[in-house]
């Protein structure tokens, strides 16, 4: 343990530029995935939330159900697709960060819309009367309860992060691990186990982590400012 | 509006990306053990200065790179089980096999030796001693290259270990990597290519305790991709890297790769 963390001040210290290249992929992959997934996921959840509709309970479980796709799945069904051989293989899109891209946002974009869903189903029955009596129309609804809600769906996006960057499964089969194109954080953990340097694979996880923590600062941070402003 | 022509941007700049990728770079769908000891990291660089040309590797056990060069995800195909390589030629997704290096397979064991195999160079007298003793044994269990030629060795022993699966023989489903460290974690026999023990850096107090059988021969082979199977390939590409590895210089370069004062790998492709 304490080897890694020892080489892990070391590599990060000594500017080590095949780490700064993989760290940098990792944040572009799983930012620009997050990004996606809330892009389609708040939308689903807000609609699903404030919708009534027969077999709403359905869509429910089966939403929440998706949170758990396994990421080995995920990537081999975007294997399947980008692959050559596969519908989609004309693209050239596999072993590129656009096809880890697409494996992280499928994996993640469930778990925005079903969290989404839960706060905003709770804050639309909190001020339905309201609206109600404002006569709002569904997509003003919508509009007034995302922008609410909007520190707890900060919350949302950052566990869909965590998810999409901590994860190994998917990108490592569509994205191969290939040096200098496609490695990312999780492969190189990976792949440094694989070949025995414990310390060094342990060393990139601390890295890791503390990346995790360095977003999360940072979204605390602009949200903590921005709650400061309101209330100046 | 402004996210939409911004995705619009993104994704274009990800197409043409990739496109011009295709024009400078070749996948090669590898074996573990070339990439793991750090041969690639090797080679590479050299043919890239004289050709100019990139080269992408994706290591996956033997099993999965032929099934995805089948699926025309790679250009070069770089792996070592023989029969399965000669199908895949037979079968018109390869151009041609040609044999590029060899080294050998070596059982792992802890230093004490539980079953007294140490020493042994009859592969298939240690393999009978360790099944008799029931000593644990950890498999690749993933249909790779080396998995194959252990399957062979068992029957050619005249025995099934999978019937004592979950047992004294414990199927890993995984990397050669991962085997080794979970076999080391259980104190089990492990066989794995030399390169990848060599090269390997969580030995702990496991030693070689079986090689030298003629049998344990570990040959590797290259194969570019038919470019009639999979109208993608960049075939131009993968045979100049084809033909380079079993060049003068390639072979040169191959058997000058060194770790720790060992040679890893011995070229022998046909003279040419």
């Amino acid at each position: 343990m304490a080897d890694a963390f020892g080489l892990a001040l070391q590599l990060v210290f000594s500017g080590d530029p095949n780490l700064h290249e993989i760290v940098l992929l990792s944040l572009r992959v799983s930012l620009t995935a997050t990004v996606l997934a809330c892009l389609i996921g708040l939308p689903v959840g807000a609609l699903v939330a404030i919708a009534r509709f027969p077999g709403r309970n359905v869509v429910l479980i089966v939403m929440n159900a998706l949170m758990g796709l396994p990421p080995v799945v995920v990537g081999l069904l975007v294997y399947l697709h980008l692959s050559r051989s596969g519908p989609l293989g004309f693209l050239g899109l596999l072993y590129t960060p656009t096809a880890m891209i697409i494996a992280q946002t499928i994996l993640i974009a469930p778990i925005v819309a079903a969290l989404s869903r839960q706060v905003l189903e709770d804050l639309h029955s909190e001020y339905a009367e309201q609206f109600r009596s404002l006569c709002l129309t569904k997509l003003q609804t919508v509009q007034a309860l995302l922008w609410d809600a909007r520190y707890s769906l900060l919350t949302v996006g950052l566990a869909g992060f965590g998810r999409a960057v901590a994860e190994v499964g998917a990108v490592i089969i569509v994205g191969g691990n290939i040096d200098h194109l496609t490695r990312v954080m999780t492969t190189a953990i990976a792949l440094e186990t694989s070949k025995g340097d414990l310390a060094l694979a342990l060393a990139l996880g601390i890295i890791l982590l503390v990346i995790a923590l360095g977003v999360n600062a940072a979204v605390q941070s602009v949200r903590m400012t921005a709650a400061r402003q309101a209330y100046v | 509006m402004k996210i939409k022509t911004l995705g619009a941007a993104t994704i274009a700049t990800f197409l043409a990306g990739a496109a011009w990728a295709q024009d400078q770079s070749i996948i090669v769908q590898s074996t573990t053990s070339t990439a793991n000891s750090g041969l690639y990291d090797y080679l590479l660089p050299m043919f890239q200065e004289e050709t100019g040309i990139q080269v992408n590797v994706v290591a996956v056990g033997t099993g999965q790179a032929i099934q995805n060069a089948e699926n025309c995800d790679g250009d070069v195909l770089l792996v070592h089980a023989k029969p399965a390589e000669e199908a895949f030629v037979e079968a018109g997704y390869g151009t041609s096999r040609t044999d590029l290096m060899y080294n050998d397979f070596v059982i792992v064991g802890p230093e004490d030796d539980p079953v007294g195999v140490s020493g042994m160079e009859d592969v298939q007298a240690a393999l009978s001693q360790i099944a008799e003793d029931g000593a644990l044994f950890a498999s690749r269990g993933d249909d790779s290259g080396t998995h194959k030629k252990e399957m062979a060795l068992w029957s050619d022993a005249g025995i099934d270990p999978t019937e004592a699966s979950g047992e004294w023989y414990r199927e890993t489903g995984s990397g050669m990597g991962a085997t080794l460290n979970s076999g080391i974690g259980m104190g089990a026999y492990v066989m794995t290519d030399r390169a990848t023990w060599i090269s390997f850096d969580n030995k702990q107090d496991y030693e070689i305790q079986v090689q030298g059988d003629e049998d344990m021969f570990n040959q590797y082979g290259v194969i570019p991709v038919s470019p009639e199977h999979c109208p993608s390939v960049n075939a131009e590409a993968a045979q100049t890297f084809s033909d380079w590895l079993v060049s003068n210089a390639g072979q040169e370069a191959i058997g000058s790769y060194m770790v720790a004062d060992q040679q890893l790998f011995f070229p022998n492709a046909p003279a040419n």
